[in-house]
């Protein structure tokens, strides 16, 4: 198993108001190689929850290993190099990128910070994750402005795997892009992690998105699951009456269509 | 069938920028009879709001230059005076827009807002109709969120109230642009179950723009869907869905991920993006990113052709590789 939370906890504090909890213990693994995909609506926490497994926010109780290992036992060697072996991708790929670096600095940046690559091999490397996620080389000196949602969102995969990371957290990946540039995406998503061999956590909304893609499914709402298994056996037979409720709610056309007929 | 509520013929948009004209719409024409629904869908940059702002000479009027005819009513909206328009913007059509919370005034109570649309009304009588509106809408407290401030709604709540407002004058055709592409999932249903009702309770007819083909199924009558500036296939929606005759739609059709298809399987993506308006395609629009494009299809637009009640405007249409 590769991530193994246990009954993971984050808390909001403001002065002078009550505490907000996000994520009220939420328990899963991950195996190593797979995807799992964590569905709600906005405020049930999923970001939170993948901010505190990224370290963007401190848990307020609970229990993150790695490969085995007590992410909160961790020296600061141990940390970063956890750090670099979790990578996120988040919702507004416009947004997550720097608007005054060109494509070429903000790949750049990242494999010199963490020294990926020797000085010399640098501009190499950057050719070849941009190959990698399906970007021409003529993007090389563009700013993010000059870009389609769906080219940033590739340079947002390109700057994570820069860092080869075992685990990507996609936060609600596709949500923002139109409909032929999600299925783009997404088949990107999917030829990564097999090819890269490389494990996945999806957050979405879109219960149709995560059913493509991911082999386990939790079902998360005001801040617990109230559904985990496996996707064909939640998608399936769902237990839970807000995971039925959310499957009612998609708009699919072929439902609509036979329904009305 | 009697005339049309809304008869678009022919409308074009053109930009006129720095001495560059581009043309973001070009001869759209279709029509919305009273209580009926349209759907208008497309990828974003493919002029679907334009097309929709345009009904009303919303775009700026010093750099965007429309031609065609919009007949609303029978009169021609296009070129009506101030007060002509005044009388069709809200009273005979309203708009939803995608985005509720940059659409509202975020320093004035929502009952100030909707109370701005209500100018018939005495000042003493105000708040009541504004609640009386707010709780047509659905919103569960309907007093107190007259008095709250948009930011201290949700997203639902707040296209709820922009829902109020346009309803304010009872108005025959409801545009509803992308009104729940931020909204969630079971939020999304709740609100559009909301128009369809509304729709019905008043006999207003509702135009749709959305790039989400699953909420028109089921829910809307015709379907017109949009690509650089045109309409290149329109018809009622459970055969355009069913039996797509453009390219275009299919490549739409085919990109959206289904519930029960199997796990992992790919889907199938439109290569290429939509052209910039200054860059259209000199023959068919679509023709750089066909997967059956042909070469005449690069050198000349393609007729529109009419059959069984539907538009297509594609060389191909007809033919067996289609």
């Amino acid at each position: 198993m590769l991530l193994n939370v246990q009954d993971l906890r984050v808390t909001y504090r403001t002065p002078g108001q009550k505490p907000v909890e996000a994520v009220r213990g939420v328990s899963f693994g991950v195996d190593t190689g797979g995807a799992f995909g964590i569905v709600g609506e906005s405020g049930c926490g999923k970001s939170s929850l993948a901010r505190t497994i990224i370290g963007l926010q401190p848990a307020a109780a609970g229990v993150l290993r790695f490969e085995g290992h007590d992410t909160g036992q961790m020296d600061a060697a141990a940390f970063t190099r956890y750090r670099r072996a979790v990578q996120m991708v988040f919702q507004d790929a416009a947004g997550s990128l720097n608007p005054r670096m060109t494509v070429r600095q903000t790949v750049e940046e990242v494999l010199c910070v963490h020294r990926m690559c020797p000085p010399g091999k640098i501009t190499g490397r950057v050719s070849e994750l941009l190959d990698r996620v399906g970007l021409p080389e003529t993007v090389l000196d563009a700013y993010p402005r000059e870009l389609s949602g769906g080219q940033c969102q590739r340079v947002s995969f390109a700057r994570c795997l820069a860092l080869e990371p075992r685990l990507i957290i996609a936060d609600e990946p596709v949500s923002a892009l139109d409909v032929s540039v999600q299925a783009r995406i997404l088949n990107l998503v999917r030829t990564l992690q097999k090819e890269l061999d490389l494990t996945l956590i999806l957050i979405s909304h879109d219960l149709a998105v995560v059913r493509n893609i991911c082999d386990h499914v939790a079902v998360m709402r005001a801040g617990v699951f109230v559904e985990n298994g496996k996707a064909s056996e939640v998608f399936d037979a769902p237990q839970h009456p807000y995971t039925r409720e959310l499957l009612a709610a998609i708009p699919d056309i072929a439902r609509s269509l036979s329904r009305n007929q | 069938m009697s005339a049309p509520l809304l008869q678009v013929e022919k409308l074009a948009v053109t930009f006129r920028q720095e001495g560059v004209e581009t043309t973001p719409v070009r001869s759209v024409s279709f029509a919305i009879h009273a209580g009926g629904r349209v759907a208008v869908v497309g990828e974003s940059g493919c002029g679907k709001s334009l097309t929709a702002m345009s009904l009303t000479r919303l775009p700026p009027t010093d750099r965007a230059q429309l031609s065609g005819k919009v007949l609303f009513d029978g009169t021609d909206t296009l070129t009506l005076n101030r007060d002509g328009l005044a009388r069709v913007r809200g009273h005979g059509i309203a708009y939803v827009f995608q985005d509720p919370s940059a659409s509202l005034n975020p320093v004035m109570r929502v009952r100030d807002q909707i109370a701005e649309c209500l100018p018939g009304v005495r000042r003493a009588e105000r708040l009541a109709a504004t609640v009386r509106l707010l709780t047509q809408t659905g919103l569960p407290d309907p007093a107190r969120a007259a008095n709250a401030y948009p930011c201290e709604l949700s997203g639902g709540q707040q296209q709820r109230v922009m829902l109020a407002m346009a309803l304010a004058a009872r108005p025959k055709l409801l545009v509803a642009d992308e009104p729940t592409t931020a909204l969630d999932v079971t939020t999304q249903r709740h609100v559009l179950d909301l128009i369809d009702s509304l729709a019905d309770a008043c006999q207003m007819a509702v135009l749709l723009i959305t790039h989400n083909l699953g909420i028109v199924a089921g829910r809307m009558s015709r379907i017109s869907v949009m690509y650089a500036g045109q309409i290149v296939e329109s018809g009622a929606v459970a055969s355009v869905l069913t039996q797509p005759r453009h390219p275009y739609t299919r490549g739409l059709l085919a990109a959206v991920p289904l519930l029960d298809a199997p796990r992992n399987a790919p889907l199938r993506d439109i290569p290429g993006t939509v052209p910039s308006p200054d860059a259209w395609p000199a023959g068919c629009a679509f023709a750089p990113r066909c997967p059956a494009a042909q070469p005449r299809c690069h050198n000349l637009p393609p007729p529109e052709t009419e059959s069984d009640g539907r538009q297509c405007r594609c060389w191909l249409e007809g033919t067996a590789c289609c």
